[in-house]
């Protein structure tokens, strides 16, 4: 006989599923402005409770509190909000693309817009993203040309990879946007592997890793913390939590962690949690973060409370797993419009602006759309080549490729 | 010419590369201020400072990855997996990335990385410690893979691998770091000092990938070998006395097969052995070759010598290892045809 009984399995579950009521009351949302801004060269052990947090700067009334904000001049918040405008209606475009079979596939931004905008302005020209596949406003905002990006969706003649990618997998060394594996959290430790070269080498460069919530569950994300602890290599490890993976929720992969910026307080990495859909605190956040990286005080880790408004990809129904009506209930709004409004509430915008630049912005997305649709499209018009198939595998090609080449015809 | 150790000639490489070029670094487990378990970065950290070599954390894809990263900055990393049987948590990061990151940025990022490996068996290690798991290698396009079989060629080979543009798999067969090895276990070891091909030129000089090398010119029947295999060959051929051409294929991929025909095509006989499991090995992929170039010469079905298909063991290694006894079966069963 045995005094215990028998043991159960615990497996999380989300609050809330279809035809529920959307639930975020677990998300404490403390006020803008009520979180302090440390030193940068703070103890580790003095800043814990960043990670538990939510650092925010914009408020309910669209004005900017607090110690994180007063950083960005209004030309640059006029900047960052037509750069979100930019992303959310090539997200539109290109979706709409995907529905008419111009492509086959496409991932939107939809809410998450602020995250990858708003970090990419804490860069300097040489520094290095090892992004995920929702990270695009990384290219957009660095001037990235949308035709190139839509040439590379089409997989046409004038696709940069060549039609090797599926749609969005984008690769630009010169605007510091690694290739992206589609491989989950493998570039998270190679991000680490860069910025210790660019110890090495005692250059000034700066690595950004990205993952999302879900991936923090794989074994690289550990081998990147561990590493970047061990050698205090200069990277900003980011984690998107969008609170969904897929149809799991951000339950599954944290389990009994506090938040997943917490992950980093056992590798003595300075870990917070941002506001994702707030462009001030974002940015703000990012660039304590770098400037830590580029004072060789080590890694950072930063984690963005936001919400995957869209579905995961044009491969999945959200509805299926999730309450439709979610993303209304979503506490930190909307990136787009909590910028603009903060725009119009500090007297440098207005409602009518607002509707001529997204006139503006719709122009020049579509212009750039018509001119790489005259380079074809996935099932029609100009198409990379096959003999581009055997090319760069190696950097010279071994004579069993080119026997196969043969074969092939080309 | 000074004769050095498998080992020696590898340390050799690296100490060769890291002087010539800043940007190659070295690092794995215990690599650093130990020099490695098998010493093959002995002295390079007190040389060359420990930003250029170092320990790391016990990860191997967290070895694998980072180097990966340095390598797509513009370093060169060449990085010790401490035996090939520690490298599966690596392998996505070898076969998905380092292997592909050419070809999916259409030559924005190149991955020159060598990583290397400790590989077979022969020293009783058991299932973890004598794994022979090339033909996960040379299945994966993108990657090349070397045996080395000598000091000579190690060192030869591995500054090539170091110099080489494209992420380069260097297995080492750990059971030749200090003598040709040709299986029989139970006689005294030759040291690399009493062999002419532990005779080690000094300085920088390459032993170009893809090229194989006829080790024995004979006239009836063909080996192709690798690694240890290369001095079990011999001892069969001593020991049977078949007149057997022995080919050390010395990289698999891209692999040599030129040689491999010219060589069968003029013996019309083929076997082929290594220590690594039968099914799907590389000697099927030889095989293959083999009998799609060469069908016409061929006077008997080409044959392999292997390991079983069973986990490396560690108190039946000697059972399971294809032995000279076994190979010599072999070779005379196909001359008997």
């Amino acid at each position: 006989m045995t005094d215990y009984g028998p043991l159960t399995l615990h497996v999380p579950e989300p609050a809330v599923r279809p035809g529920g009521t959307p639930d975020f009351s677990s998300v404490g949302v403390p006020r803008a402005g009520s979180v302090a801004r440390p030193e940068v060269n703070a103890d580790p052990e003095s800043i814990r409770d960043l990670a538990y947090s939510i650092i925010r700067v914009l408020n309910r009334d669209g004005k900017a509190i607090g110690p994180w904000g007063g950083l960005l001049s209004d030309e640059e918040l006029l900047e960052g909000l037509r750069h979100m405008m930019i992303l959310r209606t090539f997200d539109a475009r290109m979706l709409m693309a995907q529905r008419q079979g111009k492509t086959s596939f496409y991932m939107q931004h939809m809410g998450e817009e602020a995250v990858s905008c708003a970090f990419r302005k804490a860069l300097l020209p040489g520094d290095m993203n090892f992004p995920t596949y929702r990270q695009a406003g990384l290219l957009i905002a660095a001037g990235h040309s949308l035709g190139h990006m839509m040439c590379q969706i089409y997989s046409n003649e004038r696709d940069p990879l060549k039609g090797r990618q599926m749609p969005v997998l984008y690769s630009s060394k010169e605007d510091g946007f690694f290739s992206l594996s589609g491989n989950l959290a493998t570039q998270y430790i190679q991000a680490v592997g860069w910025a210790m070269a660019s110890a090495i080498k005692h250059d000034t460069k700066i690595a950004a890793a990205w993952i999302g919530d879900g991936a923090t569950a794989e074994s690289d994300f550990h081998a990147a913390l561990v590493f970047a602890s061990t050698y205090r290599a200069p990277v900003v490890l980011n984690i998107v939590n969008n609170q969904w993976a897929i149809s799991t929720f951000q339950g599954i992969a944290r389990g009994g962690s506090g938040t997943f910026a917490a992950r980093g307080l056992g590798f003595g990495i300075p870990a917070l949690r941002v506001d994702g859909n707030d462009y001030l605190a974002v940015h703000a956040v990012a660039k304590w973060a770098a400037e830590r990286a580029r004072r060789n005080l080590g890694p950072t880790l930063i984690e963005y409370v936001t919400y995957r408004v869209g579905a995961h990809s044009t491969s999945d129904d959200p509805s299926a797993y999730r309450p439709k009506t979610e993303s209304d209930a979503w506490p930190l709004g909307d990136p787009v419009i909590r910028l603009k409004n903060h725009l119009i509430t500090i007297g440098a915008w207005s409602d009518e602006r607002h509707k001529q630049a997204e006139a503006e912005v719709l122009d020049t997305v579509i212009t750039a759309q018509k001119e790489a649709e005259s380079h074809g499209t996935l099932h029609s018009g100009g198409k990379p080549s096959v003999r581009d198939m055997f090319e760069d595998v190696y950097a010279e090609m071994p004579p069993h490729l080119r026997w196969q080449r043969q074969q092939a015809g080309v | 010419m000074p004769r050095k150790t498998m080992i020696e000639a590898i340390r050799d490489a690296m100490d060769v590369m890291m002087d010539r070029d800043d940007n190659v670094v070295v690092f794995g487990e215990d690599v650093g201020f130990f020099g490695g378990v098998f010493r093959g970065t002995q002295g390079l950290q007190a040389k060359y400072g420990k930003s250029r070599c170092f320990d790391t954390p016990i990860n191997e894809s967290g070895i694998v990855g980072a180097a990966v990263g340095m390598a797509a900055y513009g370093l060169r990393p060449c990085v010790e997996i401490q035996f090939a049987d520690y490298m599966y948590p690596a392998y996505d990061q070898i076969v998905s990335e380092a292997a592909r990151l050419r070809y999916r940025s259409s030559g924005q990022f190149s991955c020159p990385l060598v990583v290397r490996m400790p590989t077979g068996g022969g020293i009783s290690g058991g299932q973890t410690h004598s794994q022979s798991p090339e033909a996960l290698f040379t299945h994966v396009s993108g990657l090349k893979t070397v045996v080395p079989s000598n000091p000579s060629d190690a060192k030869g080979l591995l500054i090539a691998a170091i110099e080489d543009p494209d992420p380069v798999i260097f297995l080492e067969p750990k059971r030749l770091y200090n003598g040709p090895f040709d299986g029989h276990h139970d006689r005294p070891i030759t040291p690399w000092s009493k062999h002419e091909l532990g005779e080690v030129p000094d300085g920088h000089y390459a032993v170009p990938l893809g090229k194989a090398i006829v080790r024995r010119q004979g006239a009836a029947l063909t080996v192709l070998a690798y690694g240890t295999m290369v001095y079990v060959g011999m001892a069969a051929v001593t020991e049977t006395g078949v007149d057997a051409e022995i080919i050390d294929l010395r990289t698999l991929l891209p692999l040599d097969l030129e040689t491999i025909e010219a060589s069968v095509r003029k013996t019309g006989r083929c076997v082929i052995i290594h220590e690594a499991t039968r099914t799907s090995g590389f000697g099927a992929e030889l095989s293959a070759l083999v009998q799609e170039t060469c069908f016409y010469h061929l006077e008997t079905p080409v044959r392999r010598v292997t390991g079983w298909d069973t986990p490396y063991p560690y108190a039946q290694e000697w059972d399971y290892f294809p032995g000279p006894a076994r190979v010599g079966r072999t070779l005379l069963e196909t001359m008997e045809q």
